[in-house]
């Protein structure tokens, strides 16, 4: 059983952008809209120094971190190439042209 | 334009004078086109001194690449950039052109030649070049104005001139020829239909699936196509006014090209009583019946064979230079292989791919990279390639074809590519180019082999700049560039001076070509780059964004729409990130100068929203640490307030003007520095760079604001202003170089206002002024501000158009609510559980 929460429609997250979403007692979140319109939800903290994801650079799938520039898949959340490291993800649905993302605490609960 | 002048010429007393001295045997050449120069630089090359030259072109010009010619209808390249030989090169080389005269008659007896304008000239050997003449099909409304074929410069402009018009036009013939110019004249604005008598496109370099495959291509860029398709009339009162085909279909045009095909032009020696057959006969060396005529190039047949295409030239010239100097090689006939120069299309064949006895076809499809490829294969050999989407192993095959080479053993890999055949499977494109055999041709353009290439990197020519003057090699389409790259790393090792790398993985053209593309094509936007310049990922990467973003602004001032989604987290937020994720807010202070209200404001923001540091930067103004995304533009609106604006501390950008106190206060002050830094912060303030711009004006040579470790400095001294440029502090600190001196503050404004233009339009982006002017010069640097005077105007006011635009404070925007998704979080709603 989980948890959702309604975060907006996807005309609120900038292509090829994120938002930001703050749930009290949790660590922000970054929600990502690809050039493609596709949905990805992340703990906003890069795996290498907890640089706010949210605010990188875009492109495919991934995500270039606005600190040292790791890459990190949106899709899993780990850090691509040389660099090592993983950063939660959040399970991301579309309903009625909502987008809701799993509360936190059912994932952590999950995991 | 570089024309040649004298042309049409006349017969008079103004002939070139000719030493009387001059008893060198007289070599003269009809057709100052490709062949016709060529056999004459492969001559020089030889035996500089042997011959006195003379060349009668038709045209009234130069010689230029007329293969580039369809570039230039795209817009993708000037005239200026086409031309092989330039007029220097014919004075340098004592060679008497003769340009918009046409030769009308050979007297063999008497060795003459003469000219439409009357003039007689003598010759010890004479070379007939005369290149084609297009095909013309015999229907009616052939002549009327409006139907032109594709031959010349002359032709270019023609349809230049009808697609300034717009409309439709019509081009006849679906080959090589046709669709290069129904893909020019589409880019220009017309729409356009191909008419093609054929099923297939390209029907003798391509087979039907690769033909397919590009008629789609091409109907997704909006031409129409019709193939099978067969011309009855060209209707029309006075102009053309549109096609009929033979089954009543009527399709209205004011242009229609005919590009049918093409005859080698052999009338001026058939009537020369030579031996003409389908082109005018010669032997290995290029001899025709007459010892003492050659003839090359598109107008000879040679063992059966005439050409249409530039690589057998470049044979039939070295045999022919060979046979003139007493070096007896001969020509052996040539394999040729045709690329299309579409861009953003990808064709390329070789050989024969006809089939038939004994051949044997390997095919590769992959239909979600729109790729084909055929490779044939007889008696263990390669005897035809036909690639569309991919061809990049199109010269290895060739290659191998040429030499025809066995290739059972890697027959199974073959259709993969060189990298996997050859063992490995990774890509290692030096590895290729090293393998490829030494007469392997790397520049079809320009007919430069292998071999050529690393001889002129032998003699020193060190990077890719150095090869393209030296041997041609790369410097006419730009397709080969990676190849002639490898080479040099090859050859070189780790002495080979970087030239333009790639930009980054997801494309192959390095920041110079993508940045001359963006101008020649009049790109607008980011997909259009990534499109046009087949970039190989969906939306580029956090490297290209950028410097994409940069290059669009800086070439549309005004009229690009900024992608915000492009730009790193600072010029996106208009503000520094930390380390925290918290910003830093640097308000401007103009030339370091601040007041009362400006500096209560500061303190009053860094109380109203707990910021925990200020400090004052290197650069003369305050920072303020600690800012919350949330609450930067609740900040900027209070600073605003106050009369302060950006300071873009966080910008690839001007940052800051730093200032000593000068004349007005100092002791030793020659002028006003202050002064004038406030009006240089003034002028260059908001402006996008390639990367951080910072200026320092100091009032002495004492130096006290370090104008000399600045981009761009002023030392005042008492008779004027010295002017410094390419300056940095940094890990690596460098001092500037001296760019000038001049005596008034405007000019001081001026050459400043023009050397950022400079920077703005020629460095690469995040390349800083001093590895800019390390790699291009402080002279050239000079030659463009101080020697150029109207060229610094034009920079200049270039400068302040584009300041124009850039010069809204981008706090206040957010202040006033623009891009607030930037700023804030989504409201999250917790909605009952499943
Ligand atoms: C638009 C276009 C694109 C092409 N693209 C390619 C390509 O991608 N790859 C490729 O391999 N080939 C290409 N070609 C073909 C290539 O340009 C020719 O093979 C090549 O130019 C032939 O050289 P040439 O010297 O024999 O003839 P030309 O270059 O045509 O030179 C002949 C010259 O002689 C002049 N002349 C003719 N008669 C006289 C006379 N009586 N007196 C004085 N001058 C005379 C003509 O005006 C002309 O300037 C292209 C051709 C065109 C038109
Ligand atoms: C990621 C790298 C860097 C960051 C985050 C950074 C940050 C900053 C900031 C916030 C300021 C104050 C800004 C202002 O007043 O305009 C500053 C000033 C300065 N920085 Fe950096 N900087 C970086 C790299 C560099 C480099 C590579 C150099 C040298 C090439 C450099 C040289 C300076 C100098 C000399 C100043 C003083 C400003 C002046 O005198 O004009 N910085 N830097
Ligand atoms: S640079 Fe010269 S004028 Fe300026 S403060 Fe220093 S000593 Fe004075
Ligand atoms: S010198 Fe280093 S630590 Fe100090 S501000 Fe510049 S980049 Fe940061
Ligand atoms: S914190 Fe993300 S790359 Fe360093």
């Amino acid at each position: 059983m989980t948890d959702w929460i309604d975060i907006g429609t996807l005309a609120d997250i900038p292509q090829r952008g994120a938002r930001t979403v703050q749930i009290a007692g949790e660590k922000e979140i970054a929600v990502f809209r690809t050039g493609d319109d596709k949905v990805f939800a992340l703990v906003n903290e890069c795996p290498h120094k907890k640089g706010p994801l949210s605010q990188g650079i875009v492109h495919g799938h991934s995500v270039a971190c606005p600190l040292h520039n790791w890459n990190i898949a949106l899709k899993t959340g780990e850090a691509q190439g040389n660099d090592e490291g993983c950063t939660p993800t959040i399970a991301v649905k579309e309903e009625g042209g909502r987008i809701l993302i799993a509360r936190p605490v059912a994932l952590k609960a999950a995991a | 334009m570089d024309f040649q002048n004298n042309g049409p010429a006349t017969a008079s007393e103004e002939e070139i004078f000719v030493p009387c001295e001059d008893v060198r045997e007289h070599l003269v050449v009809v057709g100052n086109g490709m062949a016709g120069c060529r056999a004459v630089e492969e001559l020089l090359a030889r035996d500089k001194d042997r011959y006195r030259v003379t060349i009668f072109g038709a045209e009234p010009y130069v010689n230029y690449n007329r293969i580039m010619l369809s570039p230039v209808l795209a817009g993708e390249k000037s005239f200026d950039d086409i031309i092989i030989n330039s007029r220097e090169w014919y004075s340098e080389n004592n060679i008497e052109l003769i340009a918009g005269d046409p030769v009308t008659g050979i007297d063999r007896t008497a060795k003459t030649v003469t000219s439409q304008s009357g003039r007689t000239v003598g010759y010890d050997k004479l070379l007939i070049a005369t290149g084609s003449d297009p095909f013309i099909i015999p229907v009616p409304g052939k002549d009327l104005p409006g139907v032109i074929s594709f031959r010349d410069m002359k032709d270019v402009d023609t349809m230049l001139e009808a697609a300034g018009k717009g409309g439709s036009a019509v081009v006849i013939g679906g080959g090589l020829l046709g669709l290069e110019a129904a893909h020019g004249l589409t880019l220009r604005g017309m729409k356009v239909t191909v008419i093609h008598l054929m099923d297939t496109l390209m029907e003798r370099q391509l087979d039907e699936a690769a033909g397919w495959l590009l008629k789609t291509a091409l109907e997704g860029r909006g031409q129409t196509i019709l193939t099978g398709a067969n011309t009855e009339a060209i209707y029309g009162h006075g102009k053309v006014e549109g096609v009929r085909l033979k089954d009543g279909t009527e399709i209205p045009a004011s242009l229609v090209v005919m590009a049918v095909g093409i005859r080698p032009s052999t009338a001026l020696a058939r009537e020369a009583g030579l031996d003409v057959n389908r082109g005018i006969k010669v032997d290995d060396h290029m001899v025709t019946s007459d010892p003492d005529v050659l003839a090359v190039g598109e107008c000879v047949e040679h063992d059966g064979n005439v050409y249409g295409l530039v690589a057998p030239l470049w044979d039939m010239c070295r045999s022919l230079a060979d046979g003139l100097t007493d070096q007896h090689t001969g020509y052996k006939g040539s394999v040729t292989s045709t690329k299309l120069k579409v861009a953003g299309l990808d064709v390329f064949s070789a050989g024969d791919f006809s089939g038939g006895e004994g051949c044997e076809d390997i095919v590769l499809r992959d239909a979600s990279r729109g790729v084909y490829k055929r490779v044939v294969v007889k008696d263990d050999k390669i005897v035809g390639a036909v690639l569309y989407g991919d061809t990049v192993d199109g010269g290895w095959y060739f290659d191998l074809l040429k030499r025809e080479e066995d290739v059972a053993e890697i027959r199974d890999l073959l259709i993969f590519g060189q990298a996997f055949a050859s063992g490995g499977g990774a890509l290692d494109p030096k590895a290729a180019v090293a393998a490829l055999s030494d007469d392997a041709e790397i520049c079809g353009c320009n007919g430069v082999s292998k071999g050529q290439v690393v001889a002129c990197i032998e003699k020193g020519a060190c990077s890719l700049d150095a090869v393209r003057g030296s041997c041609k090699a790369s410097a006419s389409c730009g397709s080969c560039t990676g190849l002639v790259e490898n080479l040099l790393a090859v050859v070189l090792g780790d002495d080979v001076q970087s030239g333009p790398r790639t930009m980054c993985k997801c494309t192959s053209f390095g920041h110079d070509d993508v940045r001359r593309e963006i101008v020649a094509q009049n790109m607008r936007s980011i997909p259009e780059v990534m499109q046009r310049l087949h970039w190989s990922t969906p939306d580029g990467c956090s490297s290209c964004r950028p410097a994409l973003n940069y290059y669009l602004l800086c070439a549309l001032p005004g009229e690009y729409q900024d992608d915000q989604q492009s730009r790193f987290v600072n010029e996106r937020m208009h503000a520094n990130i930390q380390k925290d994720g918290t910003y830093s807010v640097v308000p401007r202070m103009w030339g370091g100068l601040t007041n009362p209200t400006e500096l209560r404001a500061i303190a009053d923001v860094v109380e109203k929203y707990n910021a925990p540091m200020v400090k004052v930067t290197g650069g003369q103004r305050l920072d303020i640490f600690g800012i919350r995304k949330e609450d930067l533009p609740a900040v900027w609106a209070d600073l605003n307030a106050a009369g302060m604006v950006s300071g873009h501390a966080y910008g690839k950008s001007l940052r800051t003007v730093k200032t000593c106190v000068g004349s007005e206060w100092c002791r030793f002050g020659t002028q006003d520095s202050t002064g004038l830094g406030v009006k240089i912060e003034r002028m260059t303030w908001g402006s996008w760079m390639p990367h951080k711009f910072k200026i320092a004006a100091s009032g002495c040579p004492r130096n006290c604001a370090e104008a000399t470790i600045k981009d761009f400095g002023v030392v005042c001294v008492d008779s004027g202003y010295e002017l410094h440029v390419g300056g940095n502090g940094g890990i690596h600190v460098r001092a500037t170089d001296l760019l000038c001196k001049v005596s008034t503050e405007q000019e001081a404004l001026d050459y400043c206002a023009a050397f950022i233009q400079l920077y703005r339009e020629e460095a690469r982006y995040l390349e800083r002024t001093a590895p800019w002017i390390e790699r291009v010069g402080v002279d050239y640097i000079k030659s463009r501000i101080v020697e150029d005077e109207a060229g610094r105007e034009h920079l200049r006011s270039r400068f302040l158009y584009s300041q124009s635009f850039s010069q809204d404070d981008p706090w206040a925007e957010r202040a006033a609510g623009q891009h607030a998704e930037l700023h804030q979080h989504l409201d999250p709603i917790a909605i009952a559980a499943e």
